[in-house]
Protein backbone atom coordinates (compact mmCIF):
# COMPACT_ATOMS: atom_id res chain seq x y z
CA UNK A 1 0.00 0.00 0.00
CA UNK A 2 1.65 3.43 -0.86
CA UNK A 3 1.77 5.97 2.00
CA UNK A 4 -1.04 8.63 0.05
CA UNK A 5 -3.11 5.82 0.38
CA UNK A 6 -2.71 5.58 4.29
CA UNK A 7 -2.66 9.35 4.40
CA UNK A 8 -6.28 9.36 2.92
CA UNK A 9 -7.76 6.09 4.40
CA UNK A 10 -6.41 7.63 8.32
CA UNK A 11 -7.03 11.46 7.17
CA UNK A 12 -3.63 12.49 8.07
CA UNK A 13 -2.28 15.51 8.27
CA UNK A 14 1.05 15.67 6.33
CA UNK A 15 3.49 18.32 7.74
CA UNK A 16 6.42 18.16 5.67
CA UNK A 17 7.78 15.94 2.85
CA UNK A 18 4.39 16.09 1.16
CA UNK A 19 5.97 15.10 -2.38
CA UNK A 20 7.47 11.81 -1.11
CA UNK A 21 4.21 10.00 -0.31
CA UNK A 22 4.33 7.96 -3.78
CA UNK A 23 6.06 5.67 -1.61
CA UNK A 24 5.28 1.39 -0.93
CA UNK A 25 4.96 0.95 2.27
CA UNK A 26 6.78 -2.83 3.41
CA UNK A 27 5.43 -2.78 6.80
CA UNK A 28 4.60 -1.28 10.28
CA UNK A 29 6.67 -0.51 13.26
CA UNK A 30 5.64 1.08 16.76
CA UNK A 31 7.95 2.31 18.92
CA UNK A 32 9.36 5.46 21.26
CA UNK A 33 13.02 3.77 22.09
CA UNK A 34 15.04 5.21 18.91
CA UNK A 35 17.28 2.37 19.37
CA UNK A 36 14.90 -0.10 19.46
CA UNK A 37 13.38 1.72 15.82
CA UNK A 38 16.91 1.20 14.57
CA UNK A 39 17.53 -2.24 15.75
CA UNK A 40 14.05 -3.64 14.39
CA UNK A 41 12.23 -1.77 11.64
CA UNK A 42 12.94 -2.32 8.25
CA UNK A 43 13.47 -0.67 5.00
CA UNK A 44 10.51 1.61 3.81
CA UNK A 45 8.20 0.95 7.20
CA UNK A 46 5.57 3.45 8.35
CA UNK A 47 7.11 4.66 12.20
CA UNK A 48 4.42 5.26 14.72
CA UNK A 49 5.10 7.22 17.37
CA UNK A 50 5.01 9.76 20.31
CA UNK A 51 8.65 11.48 19.71
CA UNK A 52 8.79 14.67 18.33
CA UNK A 53 12.36 15.29 18.53
CA UNK A 54 14.36 16.25 15.59
CA UNK A 55 16.07 13.28 15.86
CA UNK A 56 13.08 10.63 15.03
CA UNK A 57 13.87 12.42 11.61
CA UNK A 58 17.69 11.07 11.96
CA UNK A 59 16.48 7.53 12.83
CA UNK A 60 13.96 7.12 10.12
CA UNK A 61 17.19 8.60 7.45
CA UNK A 62 19.03 5.81 8.98
CA UNK A 63 17.02 3.15 8.20
CA UNK A 64 15.29 4.56 5.06
CA UNK A 65 11.55 4.45 6.47
CA UNK A 66 8.44 5.26 4.39
CA UNK A 67 7.53 7.68 6.60
CA UNK A 68 6.45 8.83 10.57
CA UNK A 69 3.43 9.14 11.99
CA UNK A 70 3.38 11.29 15.46
CA UNK A 71 0.18 10.48 17.66
CA UNK A 72 -1.70 11.72 20.42
CA UNK A 73 -2.13 15.14 18.38
CA UNK A 74 1.15 15.89 19.22
CA UNK A 75 3.19 19.18 17.82
CA UNK A 76 6.60 18.03 16.04
CA UNK A 77 9.73 20.39 17.12
CA UNK A 78 9.99 23.25 14.58
CA UNK A 79 13.77 21.71 14.01
CA UNK A 80 12.36 18.16 13.51
CA UNK A 81 10.40 19.28 10.69
CA UNK A 82 12.91 21.78 8.90
CA UNK A 83 15.02 18.82 9.04
CA UNK A 84 12.46 16.65 7.80
CA UNK A 85 12.14 18.31 5.04
CA UNK A 86 15.88 18.33 3.95
CA UNK A 87 15.61 14.64 4.41
CA UNK A 88 12.58 13.93 2.92
CA UNK A 89 11.04 12.28 5.40
CA UNK A 90 7.40 12.71 4.97
CA UNK A 91 5.91 13.68 8.92
CA UNK A 92 2.28 12.92 9.73
CA UNK A 93 -0.02 14.02 12.40
CA UNK A 94 -3.13 12.27 13.69
CA UNK A 95 -5.12 13.05 16.96
CA UNK A 96 -5.49 8.87 17.52
CA UNK A 97 -3.47 7.10 20.30
CA UNK A 98 -0.88 4.77 18.87
CA UNK A 99 -2.95 1.77 19.69
CA UNK A 100 -5.81 2.89 17.33
CA UNK A 101 -3.50 4.02 14.80
CA UNK A 102 -1.82 0.45 14.36
CA UNK A 103 -5.32 -1.15 14.27
CA UNK A 104 -6.40 0.68 11.82
CA UNK A 105 -3.27 -0.04 9.84
CA UNK A 106 -3.52 -3.32 10.36
CA UNK A 107 -6.61 -3.58 9.09
CA UNK A 108 -5.65 -1.86 5.49
CA UNK A 109 -3.33 -4.81 5.40
CA UNK A 110 -0.32 -3.28 6.71
CA UNK A 111 1.97 -6.42 8.16
CA UNK A 112 3.84 -6.24 11.31
CA UNK A 113 5.59 -9.31 11.02
CA UNK A 114 9.55 -9.17 10.74
CA UNK B 1 14.31 -6.95 -38.47
CA UNK B 2 18.16 -7.24 -40.06
CA UNK B 3 19.98 -8.77 -36.85
CA UNK B 4 23.61 -7.84 -38.57
CA UNK B 5 22.29 -3.78 -38.98
CA UNK B 6 21.10 -3.94 -35.54
CA UNK B 7 24.18 -5.15 -34.05
CA UNK B 8 25.99 -3.07 -36.01
CA UNK B 9 28.25 -5.10 -37.44
CA UNK B 10 30.66 -5.40 -40.54
CA UNK B 11 28.77 -4.91 -43.82
CA UNK B 12 30.71 -3.86 -47.15
CA UNK B 13 28.28 -2.07 -48.70
CA UNK B 14 27.91 0.47 -45.65
CA UNK B 15 31.57 1.09 -45.58
CA UNK B 16 31.40 4.63 -44.97
CA UNK B 17 29.64 4.57 -42.16
CA UNK B 18 31.60 1.74 -41.08
CA UNK B 19 34.44 3.80 -41.27
CA UNK B 20 33.70 6.03 -38.97
CA UNK B 21 32.02 3.30 -36.57
CA UNK B 22 35.25 1.42 -36.95
CA UNK B 23 36.75 3.57 -34.19
CA UNK B 24 34.36 2.87 -31.43
CA UNK B 25 33.40 -0.62 -31.28
CA UNK B 26 30.33 -1.07 -29.49
CA UNK B 27 29.97 -3.37 -26.08
CA UNK B 28 27.45 -6.04 -27.89
CA UNK B 29 29.84 -5.84 -30.91
CA UNK B 30 32.73 -6.88 -28.50
CA UNK B 31 30.47 -9.03 -27.22
CA UNK B 32 29.61 -11.03 -30.56
CA UNK B 33 33.19 -11.71 -30.89
CA UNK B 34 34.03 -12.51 -27.20
CA UNK B 35 30.39 -14.69 -27.28
CA UNK B 36 30.85 -18.64 -28.75
CA UNK B 37 27.75 -20.33 -30.57
CA UNK B 38 27.69 -22.96 -27.69
CA UNK B 39 27.52 -20.14 -24.59
CA UNK B 40 24.11 -19.26 -26.15
CA UNK B 41 22.65 -21.88 -27.77
CA UNK B 42 20.05 -24.22 -26.42
CA UNK B 43 21.26 -27.55 -25.54
CA UNK B 44 18.21 -29.33 -25.11
CA UNK B 45 17.06 -30.30 -28.29
CA UNK B 46 14.14 -31.72 -29.71
CA UNK B 47 14.86 -33.81 -32.92
CA UNK B 48 12.91 -36.31 -35.12
CA UNK B 49 14.57 -39.43 -36.82
CA UNK B 50 13.89 -39.58 -40.61
CA UNK B 51 11.74 -42.17 -40.45
CA UNK B 52 9.32 -40.90 -38.70
CA UNK B 53 6.04 -39.37 -40.62
CA UNK B 54 5.20 -35.96 -41.06
CA UNK B 55 1.77 -36.47 -38.91
CA UNK B 56 4.65 -36.80 -35.80
CA UNK B 57 5.98 -33.71 -36.86
CA UNK B 58 3.06 -31.56 -36.76
CA UNK B 59 2.39 -32.77 -33.15
CA UNK B 60 5.69 -32.49 -31.84
CA UNK B 61 5.98 -28.87 -33.24
CA UNK B 62 2.77 -28.27 -32.09
CA UNK B 63 3.55 -29.75 -28.26
CA UNK B 64 6.76 -27.65 -28.34
CA UNK B 65 5.63 -24.65 -29.61
CA UNK B 66 8.56 -24.82 -31.99
CA UNK B 67 8.80 -24.13 -35.86
CA UNK B 68 11.44 -26.62 -36.80
CA UNK B 69 13.56 -29.47 -35.89
CA UNK B 70 16.44 -31.06 -36.59
CA UNK B 71 16.61 -34.60 -37.76
CA UNK B 72 19.14 -37.03 -36.97
CA UNK B 73 20.23 -40.66 -37.55
CA UNK B 74 22.84 -42.34 -35.47
CA UNK B 75 24.18 -39.34 -33.64
CA UNK B 76 24.35 -37.36 -37.06
CA UNK B 77 23.03 -34.61 -38.23
CA UNK B 78 21.40 -35.24 -41.80
CA UNK B 79 18.77 -32.49 -42.21
CA UNK B 80 15.84 -30.48 -40.93
CA UNK B 81 12.41 -29.98 -41.19
CA UNK B 82 10.74 -26.68 -40.51
CA UNK B 83 7.03 -25.53 -40.43
CA UNK B 84 7.56 -24.71 -44.26
CA UNK B 85 7.98 -27.79 -45.00
CA UNK B 86 5.35 -29.30 -43.38
CA UNK B 87 2.52 -26.51 -44.59
CA UNK B 88 3.69 -27.67 -48.10
CA UNK B 89 3.07 -30.98 -47.17
CA UNK B 90 -0.47 -30.44 -46.39
CA UNK B 91 -0.99 -28.37 -48.84
CA UNK B 92 -0.30 -31.80 -51.16
CA UNK B 93 -1.73 -34.02 -48.84
CA UNK B 94 1.13 -36.27 -48.03
CA UNK B 95 1.11 -35.94 -44.30
CA UNK B 96 1.83 -39.48 -44.24
CA UNK B 97 5.35 -38.81 -45.84
CA UNK B 98 8.36 -39.80 -43.71
CA UNK B 99 10.59 -37.17 -42.50
CA UNK B 100 13.88 -37.92 -44.88
CA UNK B 101 11.08 -37.20 -47.90
CA UNK B 102 9.98 -33.74 -47.38
CA UNK B 103 13.12 -32.39 -44.86
CA UNK B 104 15.65 -30.19 -46.11
CA UNK B 105 18.90 -31.62 -46.66
CA UNK B 106 20.72 -28.82 -47.94
CA UNK B 107 22.23 -27.83 -44.54
CA UNK B 108 23.33 -25.12 -43.26
CA UNK B 109 25.17 -25.34 -39.56
CA UNK B 110 27.18 -23.35 -36.86
CA UNK B 111 30.21 -25.17 -34.95
CA UNK B 112 29.90 -25.04 -31.04
CA UNK B 113 33.36 -23.06 -30.85
CA UNK B 114 32.78 -20.29 -33.37
CA UNK B 115 31.98 -16.77 -32.05
CA UNK B 116 28.28 -15.71 -31.84
CA UNK B 117 29.38 -12.95 -34.98
CA UNK B 118 29.67 -16.15 -37.38
CA UNK B 119 26.22 -17.03 -36.89
CA UNK B 120 24.92 -13.23 -36.67
CA UNK B 121 26.02 -13.28 -40.61
CA UNK B 122 25.05 -16.72 -41.09
CA UNK B 123 21.55 -15.80 -39.97
CA UNK B 124 21.31 -12.60 -42.54
CA UNK B 125 22.97 -14.56 -45.41
CA UNK B 126 20.22 -17.66 -45.49
CA UNK B 127 17.38 -15.80 -44.19
CA UNK B 128 17.01 -19.55 -41.38
CA UNK B 129 14.79 -19.50 -38.56
CA UNK B 130 17.30 -21.45 -36.66
CA UNK B 131 20.61 -23.14 -37.35
CA UNK B 132 21.88 -26.45 -35.75
CA UNK B 133 25.25 -26.51 -33.89
CA UNK B 134 27.48 -29.48 -34.48
CA UNK B 135 30.85 -30.41 -32.72
CA UNK B 136 33.48 -29.69 -34.97
CA UNK B 137 34.81 -33.41 -34.79
CA UNK B 138 32.41 -35.67 -34.70
CA UNK B 139 29.77 -33.91 -36.50
CA UNK B 140 27.47 -34.90 -33.64
CA UNK B 141 24.32 -32.20 -33.31
CA UNK B 142 25.18 -30.46 -29.71
CA UNK B 143 22.23 -27.94 -29.86
CA UNK B 144 20.44 -25.27 -31.63
CA UNK B 145 20.35 -21.39 -32.33
CA UNK B 146 17.68 -19.01 -32.84
CA UNK B 147 18.06 -15.43 -33.03
CA UNK B 148 16.08 -15.06 -29.88
CA UNK B 149 18.51 -16.75 -28.24
CA UNK B 150 21.50 -15.01 -28.93
CA UNK B 151 19.52 -11.93 -28.20
CA UNK B 152 18.65 -13.44 -24.46
CA UNK B 153 22.56 -14.43 -24.61
CA UNK B 154 23.30 -10.94 -25.04
CA UNK B 155 21.15 -9.00 -22.79
CA UNK B 156 22.36 -12.18 -19.90
CA UNK B 157 26.31 -11.33 -20.22
CA UNK B 158 25.46 -7.50 -20.55
CA UNK B 159 23.70 -8.06 -17.06
CA UNK B 160 26.59 -10.01 -15.94
CA UNK B 161 29.09 -7.64 -16.78
CA UNK B 162 27.34 -4.72 -15.30
CA UNK B 163 26.51 -6.30 -11.93
CA UNK B 164 30.15 -7.30 -12.06
CA UNK B 165 31.27 -3.74 -12.88
CA UNK B 166 28.68 -2.68 -9.68
CA UNK B 167 30.48 -4.83 -7.15
CA UNK B 168 33.83 -3.05 -8.31
CA UNK B 169 32.28 0.04 -8.22
CA UNK B 170 30.55 -0.32 -4.75
CA UNK B 171 33.68 -1.73 -3.48
CA UNK B 172 35.04 1.88 -3.71
CA UNK B 173 38.53 0.44 -5.15
CA UNK B 174 38.65 3.32 -7.73
CA UNK B 175 39.21 6.13 -5.47
CA UNK B 176 42.16 3.76 -4.13
CA UNK B 177 43.24 2.76 -7.55
CA UNK B 178 43.91 6.34 -8.03
CA UNK B 179 46.27 6.63 -5.25
CA UNK B 180 49.61 5.79 -5.84
CA UNK B 181 50.69 4.34 -2.26
CA UNK B 182 51.40 0.54 -1.18
CA UNK B 183 48.93 1.03 1.53
CA UNK B 184 46.12 4.17 1.72
CA UNK B 185 43.92 5.01 4.53
CA UNK B 186 41.27 7.65 4.18
CA UNK B 187 40.70 8.60 8.29
CA UNK B 188 37.21 11.52 9.03
CA UNK B 189 36.92 12.77 12.11
CA UNK B 190 34.12 14.35 14.02
CA UNK B 191 33.78 16.40 17.23
CA UNK B 192 30.61 15.22 18.89
CA UNK B 193 29.04 17.77 21.74
CA UNK B 194 27.70 16.47 25.27
CA UNK B 195 24.26 16.99 25.72
CA UNK B 196 23.38 18.78 22.46
CA UNK B 197 20.72 16.25 21.32
CA UNK B 198 19.19 18.49 18.39
CA UNK B 199 22.92 18.00 16.91
CA UNK B 200 23.41 14.66 18.20
CA UNK B 201 23.21 12.19 14.50
CA UNK B 202 24.52 14.33 12.52
CA UNK B 203 28.41 12.86 12.45
CA UNK B 204 26.74 9.74 11.62
CA UNK B 205 24.74 11.56 8.92
CA UNK B 206 27.71 12.93 7.84
CA UNK B 207 29.93 10.05 7.68
CA UNK B 208 27.02 8.18 5.76
CA UNK B 209 27.02 10.41 2.97
CA UNK B 210 30.76 10.58 2.99
CA UNK B 211 31.21 6.69 2.18
CA UNK B 212 28.39 6.58 -0.61
CA UNK B 213 29.78 9.21 -2.09
CA UNK B 214 33.05 7.13 -2.12
CA UNK B 215 30.93 4.23 -4.05
CA UNK B 216 30.88 1.69 -0.92
CA UNK B 217 27.83 -0.53 -1.09
CA UNK B 218 24.89 0.70 0.68
CA UNK B 219 24.50 -2.37 2.46
CA UNK B 220 27.94 -1.44 4.03
CA UNK B 221 27.64 2.05 4.83
CA UNK B 222 23.63 1.42 6.91
CA UNK B 223 25.84 -0.87 9.04
CA UNK B 224 28.41 1.48 9.57
CA UNK B 225 26.06 4.26 9.82
CA UNK B 226 23.98 2.40 12.29
CA UNK B 227 27.42 2.02 14.76
CA UNK B 228 28.47 5.55 14.21
CA UNK B 229 25.17 6.79 15.00
CA UNK B 230 24.57 4.89 18.63
CA UNK B 231 28.16 5.44 19.41
CA UNK B 232 27.54 8.81 18.61
CA UNK B 233 24.71 8.78 21.03
CA UNK B 234 26.34 7.38 23.80
CA UNK B 235 28.87 10.17 23.96
CA UNK B 236 26.27 12.74 23.72
CA UNK B 237 23.97 11.07 26.58
CA UNK B 238 26.88 10.14 29.21
CA UNK B 239 29.83 12.71 28.15
CA UNK B 240 30.80 16.24 27.88
CA UNK B 241 31.46 15.28 24.48
CA UNK B 242 34.02 13.53 22.95
CA UNK B 243 35.11 12.26 18.64
CA UNK B 244 34.91 9.63 16.64
CA UNK B 245 37.40 8.93 14.28
CA UNK B 246 36.33 6.64 11.14
CA UNK B 247 39.58 5.13 9.42
CA UNK B 248 38.42 4.03 5.22
CA UNK B 249 40.58 1.69 3.35
CA UNK B 250 39.35 -1.28 0.59
CA UNK B 251 39.59 -3.98 3.02
CA UNK B 252 37.62 -2.78 6.33
CA UNK B 253 35.97 0.21 8.12
CA UNK B 254 37.00 0.97 10.96
CA UNK B 255 35.20 3.41 13.57
CA UNK B 256 36.89 4.16 16.90
CA UNK B 257 34.43 6.81 19.39
CA UNK B 258 36.18 8.08 22.50
CA UNK B 259 35.35 10.29 25.30
CA UNK B 260 36.22 11.47 28.51
CA UNK B 261 33.54 11.16 30.35
CA UNK B 262 32.60 8.93 33.15
CA UNK B 263 33.57 5.24 31.84
CA UNK B 264 31.59 1.99 32.32
CA UNK B 265 31.71 0.61 35.50
CA UNK B 266 30.95 -3.32 34.37
CA UNK B 267 31.13 -3.73 30.62
CA UNK B 268 29.08 -7.14 30.57
CA UNK B 269 26.18 -5.27 32.74
CA UNK B 270 26.05 -2.65 29.87
CA UNK B 271 26.29 -4.69 26.97
CA UNK B 272 22.77 -6.73 28.35
CA UNK B 273 20.64 -5.32 25.92
CA UNK B 274 17.95 -3.55 27.75
CA UNK B 275 20.24 -1.59 30.36
CA UNK B 276 20.47 1.33 31.35
CA UNK B 277 21.74 4.20 33.20
CA UNK B 278 20.48 7.49 31.08
CA UNK B 279 18.94 9.88 33.21
CA UNK B 280 14.73 9.71 33.14
CA UNK B 281 14.84 13.07 31.02
CA UNK B 282 17.05 11.79 28.38
CA UNK B 283 14.70 8.37 28.36
CA UNK B 284 11.93 10.47 27.66
CA UNK B 285 13.25 11.59 24.56
CA UNK B 286 13.65 8.30 23.18
CA UNK B 287 17.28 7.90 23.40
CA UNK B 288 18.50 5.64 26.47
CA UNK B 289 16.89 2.91 25.63
CA UNK B 290 19.85 0.52 27.03
CA UNK B 291 20.22 -0.93 23.10
CA UNK B 292 22.63 1.05 22.15
CA UNK B 293 26.06 -1.28 22.63
CA UNK B 294 23.86 -4.59 21.53
CA UNK B 295 23.05 -2.36 18.38
CA UNK B 296 26.56 -1.29 17.35
CA UNK B 297 27.76 -5.43 18.00
CA UNK B 298 24.80 -6.62 15.52
CA UNK B 299 25.86 -4.28 13.26
CA UNK B 300 30.09 -4.85 13.27
CA UNK B 301 32.20 -7.33 12.52
CA UNK B 302 34.23 -6.55 15.36
CA UNK B 303 34.04 -4.20 18.22
CA UNK B 304 36.14 -3.78 21.44
CA UNK B 305 35.17 -1.80 24.15
CA UNK B 306 37.42 -0.38 26.87
CA UNK B 307 36.63 2.00 29.47
CA UNK B 308 37.96 3.38 32.77
CA UNK B 309 35.44 4.72 35.85
CA UNK B 310 36.30 8.65 35.82
CA UNK B 311 38.85 8.11 32.69
CA UNK B 312 36.88 7.64 29.82
CA UNK B 313 35.39 5.06 27.04
CA UNK B 314 37.12 3.66 24.00
CA UNK B 315 35.18 2.16 21.20
CA UNK B 316 36.46 0.49 18.04
CA UNK B 317 34.14 -0.81 15.65
CA UNK B 318 35.04 -2.82 12.58
CA UNK B 319 33.00 -3.38 9.23
CA UNK B 320 34.87 -6.06 7.04
CA UNK B 321 33.97 -4.70 3.29
CA UNK B 322 34.60 -8.36 1.39
CA UNK B 323 34.65 -10.92 4.22
CA UNK B 324 31.03 -11.11 5.81
CA UNK B 325 29.89 -8.99 3.28
CA UNK B 326 26.09 -7.71 2.42
CA UNK B 327 24.18 -9.29 5.29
Amino acid sequence: MKLQEIVKELGLEVRCAAHNLNKQVSGGYASDLLSDVIANSKKDNIWITLQIHQNIVAVASLKELAGVIIVNGREPEEGALKKAEEENIPIMLTKLPTFEVVGRLYKLGIPGKM
Amino acid sequence: MDLSAALNTKDSTKEDVQLAQDKEITKVQELTYELKVKDVMTTDVVTVSPKDSMNNVREILRIKRISGTPVVQDNQLVGIVSIEDLIRCLVDGEMDASVEKKMTRKLEALHADEPVIHAVRKFDRYGFGRLPVIERDQGKLVGILTKGDIIEGLFKKLQIDYHEEEIHRYRASHIFEDIVADKARLHFQYNIVGQDFNRAGESASALKKTLLRLGFHPQIVRRVAIATYEAEMNIVIFANGGQILASVDPERIEIEASDAGPGIPDIEQAMQPGFSTAPEWVQELGFGAGMGLSNIQKCADKMDLTSQVGKGTDLKATIYIKGRGNR
